[in-house]
């Protein structure tokens, strides 16, 4: 379809005045490449039918709308665990606070660095996942981000990776206007678990690129942070090989506007995707699950489960699909989205597609929406439960789901924690 | 039917179910043409086509004028193009926008009077417009009570209506049955009230073109506390080549009525594509309840692909009374290209809306179709049942929407839709929006046979069967309500679907 002439003349205008960073010779040829993407598409605008539900102005506008920061007085997040720590203030690599870059089977850069070189590794995925993932929908804020990008981490695992990576996301200035770009590449039999938390910026703009070779398996943690007003839109890329494993999880509390997409392509046999992720809204809050997942390969599996709790007039939205390419056959495709409406003012807006071109699959969604259940509400306070304690119980059952898909138990526990924490202070 | 022949039929896909299809989508029973003397508007569209339109069926200057706007309104309008449908584009200046039997020129005063040549038309295809107690073909008919099956047609021939059955019996209980055009120039009071208040002028691309050129269709009054008196029919019958067919069709069901209404429609089998957009509104007040069941065999197109009809329909009831309820039942067969989505505006609280669907897309269809449930009033309940069936290269696609506003207290919704692949070079494809605005409504979509009614399964597993019978007993017992759902009338083609079982399903 041929984009109207107003969507270009409004992105051209957007981008006018904004040059593209100087880096080696590879970067340049991807940041071109990117910024003619975004003049082709045009940034999304309110009547995109990717955008019905939320709407992209102030992720697409010039400057970024102000964002007060918070201090929430919580121990940080995975600090008892035993990580390697990339700290990032207000979308910039902060040495300082940051440990050694280097690990057992591991090779971890700075993009900056990266992107100074002539020739890099980094090449062959940077961007390049970004673009496949342009087809059959446009994601223009995920080539913005390729164009624009300055700072990220590069990793290369080789190997089983004991140390978990996490990324830490530091919100410093009222109007800072964040875009950090990754790169991931597992090799072989690879294992790498890699953590992301804090809100990063007033506006971030993130994108995260990884490639999952045979038999290896990338784990993805994230939580992203208490502040109020800031706003976000997150990239994941995902390319599986044969008897790969990606999986994803992701906490949302708080957050003026979120737009999380994950975008996984499973091109080698038997291999297995999980998507997942909790969020708890109240007041001003519009939280955005955006999935894609391709099977093109036999017997893969995926998962999708989304799970929303909204009161006080947040609003939960949901656009997830299962595409499966001719000849996929024996695909095991699921995906779950549901909200728990905790009073009248909140909304969840779904769009659960499938998309189905192979005949011996096993494909199922559900999307159900409602308020919390009275009966069990009854039961609960029947044996003495007090009321608002009953409420919390009967939400955390229901968020379960989506915080099983975390493998790692510790991993899991932490996040529990951190739900129950936020549970208690807005009884 | 090559293609199911030669197709490798997944493990656990019921043989019935493929023999089945394979029958539905069959030869086409409806190919042949009737040849008869044809008087033509010019081709193509302009305004002087809507004036000459709005000319023929003697039209009141204010219709005109309605036709007028919605004109210049498509000159304005673009074609959709979100579904997910591929087909070569509509040349809308090379059509013919009307064309009627020659011998239709002088309206005939009663049935005796019609061309016998239409009459035989009609005979051919099972639907007499004889005032017969029964429709020929109905298996057991003949035993059931005379006065249950009565059935009045309106049989329209391209662009006129050749003739309405029974309207005297139906004068007599007050209700009007006639086709739209007379009902403009005899009751262009119900008409103005209620025309386009439904589907406004401008709702879409083919609505707003329809308006403008819509040709004949029926019209059906039901008045207050009157409930009609036997099923209410309509014939669709597209015979002239390169012609559009525009019906309109307006039912109106007044306080604590009652009507069911059927549609059928066939056309000749050629070699290039044909267009049909029609428009369907219903309102419905007060504790009434229509049912509106269609069995849609337009020409599907031959194996290549070639030639077809091109369905484009915007369907709507508005539930305007409270505790009013609509019933949609479809059996789409045919078409090459489908693209339908009969709705419910659930305005009155407490109404009701159903939607019962069973596509069937084989060789080069394909389907976009699905429905809308728009909750308004409190209290509202809306089901939706949805069964896709491809085969062939055939695209399949369900699309629907559940909207729950924020004064739609208390309300519900469940939806079910399954689609079933036969063979790896057809697709099935689901693409739902559910939008929920307050919190006392439930909203359930599902998509998977293995979900069946917990109940339901365990009843079945306690009196022994395993689970997998379980699951086939239930839901081919659903296929089955969806089907017994249509009218006595449609039991023919239905009885074929009833073997289609959906075990083997996919979301």
């Amino acid at each position: 379809m041929a984009v109207p002439a107003q969507k270009l003349e409004a992105t051209a205008a957007r981008l006018d005045g904004m040059s593209l960073p100087v880096g080696g010779k590879w970067a340049t040829e991807a940041r071109e490449a990117a910024l003619a993407r975004v003049r082709e598409m045009g940034l999304p605008a309110r009547r995109d039918e990717y955008w019905k539900y939320t709407r992209p102005d102030t992720l697409t506008q010039a400057d970024a709308p102000a964002a007060a920061t918070f201090e929430t007085g919580e121990a940080p997040l995975f600090d008892s665990f035993d990580r390697l720590k990339v700290v990032f203030v207000d979308g910039v690599f902060d040495p300082e606070q940051s440990d050694d870059l280097s690990g057992e089977n591991l090779t971890i850069e700075r993009f900056a660095d990266v992107a100074a070189k002539d020739i890099h590794w980094a090449k062959e995925l940077y961007g390049v996942l970004e673009t496949n993932g342009q087809n059959p929908v446009e994601r223009p804020l995920a080539a913005l981000n390729t164009a624009f990008a300055t700072d990220g981490i590069v990793i290369h695992a080789t190997g089983k990776v004991s140390r978990p990576v996490n990324l830490i996301y530091r919100h410093k200035s009222e109007t800072s206007d964040a875009i950090l770009h990754h790169v991931i590449k597992l090799d072989e039999g690879a294992e790498l678990t890699v953590m992301e938390n804090g809100p990063a910026a007033a506006r971030f703009n993130k994108s995260m690129e990884v490639d999952v070779a045979d038999t290896a398996a990338f784990h993805h943690v994230r939580a992203q942070g208490r502040d109020h007003e800031r706003r976000a839109v997150t990239h994941i890329f995902g390319r599986l090989g044969t008897e790969s494993t990606f999986k994803s999880f992701t906490l949302t509390v708080n957050g003026r506007l979120t737009r999380n997409e994950a975008v996984l392509e499973l091109t080698g046999d038997d291999a297995v995707a999980h998507v997942a992720g909790a969020c708890l809204g109240d007041g001003d809050f519009h939280h955005d699950d955006t999935v894609f997942v391709t099977h093109d390969a036999v017997n893969c599996e995926s998962r999708q489960v989304f799970k929303k709790v909204l009161r006080n007039g947040a609003t939960g939205v949901f656009q997830g699909k299962i595409l499966v390419q001719p000849g996929a056959q024996k695909t095991d495709g699921y995906q779950i989205s549901q909200s728990l409406l905790l009073d009248e003012d909140s909304q969840f807006l779904a769009k659960p597609e499938l998309e189905i071109y192979a005949d011996d699959v096993a494909c199922s969604h559900g999307s159900t929406s409602g308020a919390i259940d009275e009966d069990a509400l009854f039961y609960l306070r029947a044996r003495g439960v007090p009321k608002n304690i009953a409420t919390d119980l009967l939400v955390l059952s229901f968020v379960a789901e989506a915080v099983d898909e975390i493998e790692d138990e510790a991993l899991r526990e932490e996040i529990i924690t951190r739900l129950e924490g936020w549970l208690e202070r807005h009884r | 039917m090559a293609a199911i022949d030669q197709t490798q039929v997944k493990e656990g896909v019921d043989q019935e179910t493929v023999d089945a299809v394979r029958e539905v989508g069959g030869k086409y029973k409806y190919g042949w043409e009737t040849e008869i003397e044809m008087e033509y508007a010019p081709k193509g569209l302009t305004e002087d086509i809507v004036r000459l339109i709005s000319d023929k069926n003697d039209e009141p200057e204010w219709m005109t004028e309605w036709r007028l706007e919605a004109y210049k309104r498509w000159l304005t309008k673009e074609e959709p193009e979100w579904a997910m449908l591929d087909y070569p584009e509509v040349d809308f200046q090379d059509q013919y926008y009307y064309a009627r039997p020659k011998s239709m020129e002088e309206k005939p005063k009663s049935l005796d009077e019609v061309d016998p040549k239409l009459l035989a038309t009609y005979e051919k295809l099972g639907i007499p417009l004889k005032e017969q107690m029964i429709l020929a073909g109905v298996e057991g008919a003949e035993n059931a009570p005379a006065e249950g099956r009565k059935v009045a047609v309106d049989a329209v021939f391209d662009s006129v209506s050749v003739g309405t059955t029974f309207q005297k019996e139906l004068k007599e209980a007050g209700v009007i049955f006639c086709s739209i055009s007379e009902a403009i120039r005899e009751h262009p009071e119900l008409v103005k009230k209620y025309l386009g208040s439904v589907v406004p002028v401008s709702d879409n691309f083919y609505a707003t073109l329809n308006s403008a050129v819509f040709s004949d269709g029926s019209f059906v009054y039901v008045p207050p506390g009157v409930r009609c008196p036997m099923e209410l029919s309509t014939y669709f019958r597209i015979n002239a080549e390169n012609t559009g067919q525009f019906e309109r069709t307006l039912i109106i069901a007044d306080k604590g009525s009652y009507v069911s209404y059927l549609e059928g429609c066939t056309a000749p089998q050629r070699d290039t594509s044909q267009l049909h957009a029609a428009v369907v509104e219903i309102i419905i007040e007060e504790d009434a309840e229509v049912k509106y069941s269609t069995v849609q065999n337009w020409y599907p197109g031959d194996e290549d692909g070639k030639g077809g009809i091109y369905n484009f329909v915007t369907k709507r009831a508005d539930c305007r009374g409270d505790r009013s309820k609509v019933m949609w039942t479809q059996v789409e067969t045919g078409s090459a290209v489908t693209w339908k989505y009969p709705s419910c505006i659930l305005r009155g609280d407490d109404s009701q809306g159903e939607f019962y669907s069973i596509a069937i897309t084989n060789h080069h269809q394909q389907a976009d179709t699905g429905t809308k449930m728009i909750h308004l009033g409190k209290n509202t309940k809306s089901r939706i049942v949805s069964k896709g069936i491809s085969a062939g290269v055939a695209q399949n696609t369900y699309r629907g929407q559940v909207s729950m506003h924020p004064k739609a207290k208390n309300s519900r919704n469940y939806t079910q839709c399954d689609s079933l692949l036969i063979g790896d070079k057809c697709g099935a494809h689901t693409v739902p929006y559910i939008e929920v605005k307050n919190n006392s409504s439930r909203v359930e979509h599902e998509a998977t046979t293995s979900k069946v009614d917990d109940e339901q399964m365990f009843y079945c597993r306690q009196r022994g069967m395993d689970e997998e019978e379980a699951v086939a007993l239930i839901v081919n017992g659903f296929a089955k309500e969806v089907l017994q759902a249509l009218p006595m009338e449609f039991a023919m083609e239905a009885q074929q679907l009833v073997a289609i079982s959906l075990e083997g399903s996919v979301g």
